[in-house]
């Protein structure tokens, strides 16, 4: 079954294709349903790859599908070919499994919207671009997802474009995530420079850019080289610092675009790339590791301590994100790449979760965003409630939701990385922020879903908001979604769990993948235990702590202005850019005009001065040319005649 | 000494031919009469066949005898094509000089 594997980006292109020419005829709400129809087919379609993938031995798991040459140009052989092996079959089974209830969930949520078709369009065309990202058996098909995914993201986040904000928040990501691919080009120059190929392995001949063979005869600087800068193509596409300004402003866009592209799949491609070149981090210095965990714990700090402090219920969960993101790096750095990939499919669930929720609470409230002015509302949206409360459970690392359980092995491996006090530190930075997470998302649950009803002070001018536009629980193709997500975030940590090597599924199943380059830790099983424990007992103290100020408002709430502006660095960066930044952009500009194109054309002149002096020899005069040839001639004869005398 | 003991030798010849050749060469330097300059034109190619011809009884070579055949089939071709172009020049505009005739000028 596993020949099968074309299908999976070939029915969301299909989908996307017919949605292009024949939407508009659907209309709503059959598009949704062909859109949600197309992903839903490529789910089983993944679904009958792994059960192929599942029938062979373990060393035999992996399967390659060339499709056509792409580009044969020179020693450079591109194939437009699919990888199918444990890590991209367990990414492509969430991206399309996650992919689907959101198709299902956007045909609720973008009722009555004038553009109903054409969202769904781009949402096929995601689904599509990310399966080529995940599927792809080289770099370069691996790279056209990526920038699929970009464009998709851009489409998708300046949809309602007629705001300016918003098309100002797509053209934000659009062109932040360009500056990390330019990482990732580099990184394809220097692989092919280095290694003569782009692809991952071939089967057998031993010469992929992965394979034994030809990291042997790879520097370590090369590999570092290579892997250093796709990861800054990694920390562009996952909002990493210094690049995660993009992901907060891409709220803009329809929420289930939130949770579908900036939480559950295309943010987290930087992970899969990561844990796709594991090899060449491990052949590669050990600094580049150790630089990418700390770039992760710092994100993750600093984006939970800007989350305490946002008040617009999507904001939140995009710093959220971030801050999770970070964890995942920490992972990768730490050689962790089944607990990162553990982390990036619970956080799919329960953030893919939480942000259908906002979105079903944004819905329910009437385009209400700020958490201020909510409060209260489990009474009118009970499944809504449930659903998120559990998604909160997950996140704060509450033992037994799924959050807990990868989250736990991430700190663990940070904890037991060994060698310099700098893992000591991280881990230290990765519970702190484990704790802030419980906090700032109780805050959020508290002032959402409990407390006053504030929605109901509203100003007198203020009519939009009228009394008899009560909060009301959504339909069912959004409370579906819900209640999958709800249950795949509860019990989503059974797919990992640490009792012994037999529970650890999801280990077992990456073993052929990562197994060679994942960091062994030696922590001994009770300390381990020790460690969730008090892990998951100090989260449920700080629910407590967010308990008693927002719930019960015994203590003030601490929410610095800093952290409200995210420590003004995207002010710092808007200043700059703007500033100074634009000065140099327009000189760089002035530069290419009057130097570089100045080059180009001067040449062309000189040719052109050149010209108009040499044809005014033309006269047009039959004598002249004569006159010409004679002398000419004459030249011609004197020069024989010395040749000859001399 | 008496016209008998006159020896044709081929230098005479090449006297001749060079004499020619140089009238047809200032002829057409110097002339604005496109008739005039052809027929110049003409001169010179026959100069260079009495030089051939000279060369080739001197040297007895009957290789420039057979060069000379050559220039004869050009210049009957050359001879074709201009006088239609002088001709067609004349019926356009009468009595035109080579100099009238510049809008090729660069």
């Amino acid at each position: 079954m596993l020949e099968l594997v074309w299908l999976i980006p070939a029915l969301p292109l299909a989908g996307f294709l017919i949605l292009v020419f024949a939407g508009r005829k659907l209309g709503e709400p059959l598009a949704g349903w062909f859109a949600t129809l197309m992903c839903g087919g490529a789910f089983a379609a993944t679904v009958a790859v792994f059960v192929g993938l599942l029938d062979k031995p373990e060393e035999q798991r992996q399967f390659q599908q060339v499709l056509f040459d792409w580009l044969p140009v020179g020693g450079l052989k591109v194939q437009l070919g699919f990888l199918v092996d444990p890590l991209s079959v367990a990414m492509a089974l969430f991206v399309t499994g996650v992919g689907t209830l959101i198709h299902l969930y956007s045909i609720g949520y973008m009722h009555s919207d004038p553009k109903f078709s054409k969202f769904f369009v781009y949402l096929n065309l995601f689904a599509f671009s990310m399966l080529m990202l995940v599927l792809g058996n080289n770099l370069l098909v691996t790279f056209l997802g990526w920038e699929g995914v970009g464009a998709c993201s851009y489409f998708l986040i300046a949809f309602w474009f007629s705001s300016e904000a918003n098309a100002t928040a797509g053209k934000k990501a659009f062109i932040t995530n360009r500056v990390g691919d330019w990482g990732f080009m580099l990184a394809m120059f220097l692989a092919f420079s280095a290694a003569g190929t782009l692809t991952y392995f071939t089967n057998g001949n031993n010469v992929g850019l992965l394979d034994e063979g030809t990291l042997a005869h790879l520097t370590a600087y090369t590999a570092t080289a290579i892997a250093g800068l796709l990861f800054i193509g990694a920390v562009g596409k996952s909002a990493q610092l210094p690049l995660y300004l993009w992901l907060p402003d891409a709220m803009a866009g329809p929420t289930p675009v939130s949770a579908l592209i900036h939480a559950a799949t295309m943010v987290t491609a930087g992970v899969y790339l990561m844990t796709r070149v594991s090899p060449l981090l491990a052949h590669g210095y050990t600094w580049l590791p150790a630089a990418i965990a700390v770039i992760g714990a710092l994100t993750a700090l600093f984006a939970a301590t800007v989350a305490l402090a946002q008040n617009d219920i999507k904001r939140v969960l995009a710093y959220s994100t971030v801050s999770q993101l970070g964890y995942m790096f920490l992972a990768i750095g730490s050689g962790a790449y089944v607990a990162a990939v553990f982390h990036m499919i619970t956080h799919a669930f329960f953030k893919g979760l939480l942000f259908l929720g906002a979105g079903s609470v944004i819905h329910g409230m009437h385009d209400e965003q700020d958490m201020r002015r909510m409060g209260g509302l489990r009474k009118y949206m009970p499944v809504t409630a449930f659903t998120f409360i559990l998604g909160w459970l997950a996140i704060a690392g509450i033992f037994p939701f799924s959050g807990f359980w990868s989250k736990d092995e991430i700190l663990i491996s940070a904890w037991g990385h060994g060698g310099s006090p700098l893992w000591k530190a991280l881990w230290f930075v990765g519970f702190i922020t484990a704790l802030l997470t419980a906090y700032y998302m109780s805050r959020q649950v508290f002032m959402v879903f409990y407390g006053k009803e504030r929605w109901r002070e509203e100003t007198p001018a203020d009519d939009a908001h009228d009394s008899h536009l009560e909060p009301h629980e959504s339909t069912w193709t959004m409370l579906v979604p819900l209640v999958v997500l709800g249950v795949l975030s509860t019990v989503g940590g059974a797919l990992n769990l640490p009792f012994s090597e037999s529970t650890k599924f999801l280990q077992r199943w990456l073993e052929p993948v990562v197994g060679a380059t994942e960091r062994t830790i030696d922590v001994p099983g009770a300390v381990q235990y020790a460690f969730g424990a008090v892990t998951c007992l100090l989260c449920a103290a700080a629910i407590v702590l967010a308990a008693r100020v927002y719930l019960q408002h015994k203590l003030e709430p601490v929410e610095p202005e800093v952290f409200a502006h995210a420590y003004y660095y995207d002010e710092t960066v808007s200043a700059f850019v703007g500033g100074p930044g634009e000065d140099a952009f327009e000189e760089t500009a002035e530069f290419d005009k009057n130097v570089v194109d100045g080059a180009v054309t001067g040449v062309g002149s000189l040719v052109q001065l050149g010209a108009s002096k040499l044809r005014l020899a033309q006269t047009g005069y039959v004598r002249n040319y004569a006159l010409g040839i004679a002398v000419g001639a004459f030249i011609l004869i004197g020069l024989f005649l010395t040749r000859a005398v001399g | 000494m008496t016209l008998a003991d006159l020896h044709v030798t081929e230098t005479w010849y090449l006297v001749l031919g060079a004499v020619l050749f140089t009238i047809g060469a200032i002829g057409l330097l110097v002339r604005r009469n496109p008739l005039v300059m052809f027929m110049c034109i003409e001169l010179m190619l026959n100069a260079v066949n009495l030089t051939f011809v000279a060369f080739s009884r001197a040297l007895d070579d009957v290789g420039g005898q057979v060069i000379v055949f050559f220039v004869l089939v050009v210049a009957a071709a050359e001879v074709v094509v201009g006088l239609g172009i002088i001709v067609a020049l004349m019926r356009t505009r009468p009595g035109a000089t080579a100099d009238d005739i510049s809008t090729m000028k660069g």
